[in-house]
């Protein structure tokens, strides 16, 4: 029973790491590259318009897809290594 | 074959095979009613889910905010995405693990307090009724357009066909529904995009056409759009917003209200594993993906279409925009859709200068040396989508295709909205609460009694929105976002918040974002009973109320921790709860079994 304790306290630490990077992704492309540095990156012409403008109607929803399927991914692998798999 | 004898074929067929399906997969026990068994393939749980998700607000109403803000409006396609980012990594694992039927049910037992369920009931039934009222709007479009009635009459229709749908569906019925509703939507939605796509760019993939060149004029489609609406007063589609803080926070509020609404936690409650729960996020945002990356396409260029139907010199022009723009068409000479959508009040012209043409232009911009006088053409944003094969000339079969696939996400949604209500009140309110021993049926029976006191409210209000289909619902998400979505996360992320905390930080959130909305947009949504005009210099710090969910979520986090930390902390088995929702090991069946 102490063994699984302290197993679940690595594993809830690894899981937190996790989330944090992916969030920080998640943050980046939504609120930074489409919104508050859309001005730093207008120089990046895309089809008539620039990358912000870009990143704002398609690029953060394919990021965003990218970064679930990652976590899922992940977290099978920790799930494994901590002996979870179902 | 009139239009109004295929519409009625298409929308006909879609509904005969819906109901085929809650026939065939009807609900006997309580268990199924709520969450379909537990036995769901993560797949087609994220087809679901991505039906349940694309209301009448992503399906009718998005893509015309998107044509008539442009850039501005893109708030709605990453908020609405973003959310699942969340969701699938600081809720739906745990309360997959957790176990149980309804969010109140986890706000309950973490918080081990009646009282944060009931708060928790309150914020849900709010929050979904706001909703409910927003696929209302869109589902009167839907009716009123295909049955050729007015919009009142259209909500009625709409509210009368949803009321039999959800009663005597219940999940498992709306899971399997569900997944049909889903494959028609998105052909509903992808199949006119292509085409529009094919005609103006050459490109058949409506999210690359967008970024192409204009075939006619030989310019980018977005530079050419930002230069005709330009010529009319209008700001650049692409243009940039000023007020980053308010984009920011309305982009948050749709996020956390992604991952604070029930009809869509209630989702991974049906998959059969902890790590199902992970995978069907990600698939419900691949299915959800499909139609959101069309959408900006079908806005911008629905844009261009309306504009060029209205000045249809300006569809070859490469420069001269000014002399285009001083010759629109004759009132007389207006298109099929003009006629057909006048019918419907959604639009209406009005001669003020009576030239005998449309000028349809910003009229907050001087044009007095045009010999124009005020813009004479208004168009409801909620009807562009439906509108768009038409003003496209396709064929009429797509305009049919359109009308079922409209009212499937209306439905879908609403569906889903009003079982996780009668849920949190037959389950959450009478069952755990005011009466234990209510026996099985009787619990159905409240359960669907409720249901139709929601669909009575949402329907009046529907009758007289506060917004636009996509922003009445950009509400709901506020509300859940500031009020639900907190507990939740701090429930599992937290061991230190305790009972108080909890509550007080559910009532914060949930009580600042309802007077700042009601204040600007009338108390109860009742309209002409705002206390402030509801516009931009009236909000405090820009802060719009569509996005001051985010702000309250700010604000329920700050009073859950300040109370938690002078109130004693929760006692061990809580702390034991959570860590075994941290934990996958032994997750059991989706409920009790």
């Amino acid at each position: 029973m102490a063994e699984d304790k302290s197993n679940a306290a690595a594993y809830w630490k690894a899981n937190v790491r996790l989330i944090t990077g992916c969030l920080i992704l998640w943050a980046f492309v939504s609120y930074g590259c489409a919104i508050l540095f859309r001005p730093l990156l207008s120089g990046i012409p895309v089809g008539g318009t620039d990358l912000g403008f870009w990143f704002a109607q398609q690029g953060s929803i394919l990021t965003f897809i990218g970064i679930i399927f990652f976590y899922a991914w992940k977290m099978n692998q920790l799930d494994k290594k901590f002996g979870l798999g179902e | 074959m009139s239009q109004f004898a295929i519409n009625l074929i298409f929308v006909g067929a879609s509904f005969a095979l819906y109901i085929g399906i809650a026939i065939w997969a009807r609900a006997g026990s309580t268990k199924d009613f709520y969450v379909a068994g537990g036995g769901v393939h993560p797949v087609t749980n994220g087809m679901a889910t991505a039906a349940d998700w694309m209301s009448a607000a992503s399906f009718i109403s998005m893509a015309g905010l998107l044509a008539s803000g442009g850039y501005a409006n893109s708030t709605f396609l990453m908020g609405w995405t973003g959310g699942y980012v969340i969701l699938a990594m600081l809720l739906a694992p745990y309360l997959r693990k957790f176990g149980k039927f309804t969010v109140p049910d986890f706000i309950g037992d973490r918080f081990y307090s009646s009282t944060a369920r009931l708060v928790a009931v309150v914020c849900l039934v709010v929050a979904s009724v706001t909703y409910v009222i927003g696929q209302m709007t869109g589902a009167g479009v839907a009716f009123s357009r295909f049955l050729e009635v007015s919009s009142t009459a259209g909500i009625w229709i709409a509210a009368a066909i949803v009321f039999l749908y959800a009663v005597f569906g219940g999940m498992k019925g709306i899971t399997y529904t569900q997944v049909a509703q889903y494959i028609v939507l998105i052909i509903a939605y992808t199949i006119p995009a292509v085409f529009i796509s094919l005609q103006l760019t050459n490109n058949p993939i409506p999210m690359f056409g967008m970024f192409s060149t204009h075939t006619e004029s030989g310019v980018p489609l977005l530079a050419k759009l930002d230069d005709v609406v330009n010529a009319l007063g209008f700001r650049d589609y692409t243009a940039d917003v000023d007020n980053k803080l308010n984009m920011v926070l309305f982009t948050l509020s749709l996020m956390v209200g992604t991952a604070g609404l029930p009809h869509v936690i209630i989702r991974f409650f049906t998959v059969p594993k902890v790590a199902d729960a992970r995978w069907s996020a990600g698939w419900a945002l691949v299915f959800i993906a499909l139609l959101y990356l069309t959408a900006p396409a079908v806005g911008s260029m629905a844009r261009l279409n309306l504009m060029t139907t209205i000045y249809p010199d300006m569809a070859g022009q490469v420069e001269n925009y000014e002399e285009a723009a001083t010759n629109p068409i004759a009132y007389e000479e207006r298109p099929e859709w003009v006629r057909t959508w006048e019918e419907t009040g959604l639009i209406t012209y009005e001669d003020l200068n009576n030239d005998g043409n449309i000028q349809f232009y910003n009229d907050a911009e001087d044009f007095s040396e045009r010999g124009w006088e005020g813009n004479e053409l208004t168009v409801n944003n909620d009807i562009l989508v439906l509108a768009n094969p038409e003003i496209a000339n396709l064929p009429s079969w797509v305009i049919g295709l359109i009308a079922a696939g409209g009212i499937a996400a209306a439905l879908s949604t609403a569906a889903g909205l009003l079982l996780a209500i009668s849920s949190a009140i037959s389950h959450d309110l009478i069952k755990n609460t005011i009466n234990p021993r209510i026996t099985e049926k009787g619990e159905m029976l409240a359960a669907r009694i409720s249901m139709a006191g929601a669909i009575l409210i949402a329907t009046y209000l529907g009758l007289n929105p506060p917004g636009f289909a996509a922003q009445t619902v950009a509400l709901a998400f506020g509300i859940a976002g500031a009020s639900l979505f907190p507990a939740l996360m701090m429930g599992i992320f937290s061991k230190r918040i305790n009972n108080v905390g909890a509550v007080a930080g559910m009532l914060a959130g949930l009580i600042c974002t309802l007077l700042y909305i009601f204040t600007y947009l009338g108390w109860l949504f009742i309209p002409g009973t705002n206390t402030l005009p509801n516009t931009v210099d009236n909000w405090i710090f820009g802060i719009s109320p569509l996005s001051f969910g985010a702000v309250g979520a700010i604000i329920n986090f700050i009073v859950a921790y300040g109370v938690s930390s002078v109130t004693a902390a929760p006692p061990q088995e809580i702390q034991d709860l959570v860590d075994s929702v941290r934990y996958p090991k032994g997750a059991g069946g989706a409920v009790d079994h």
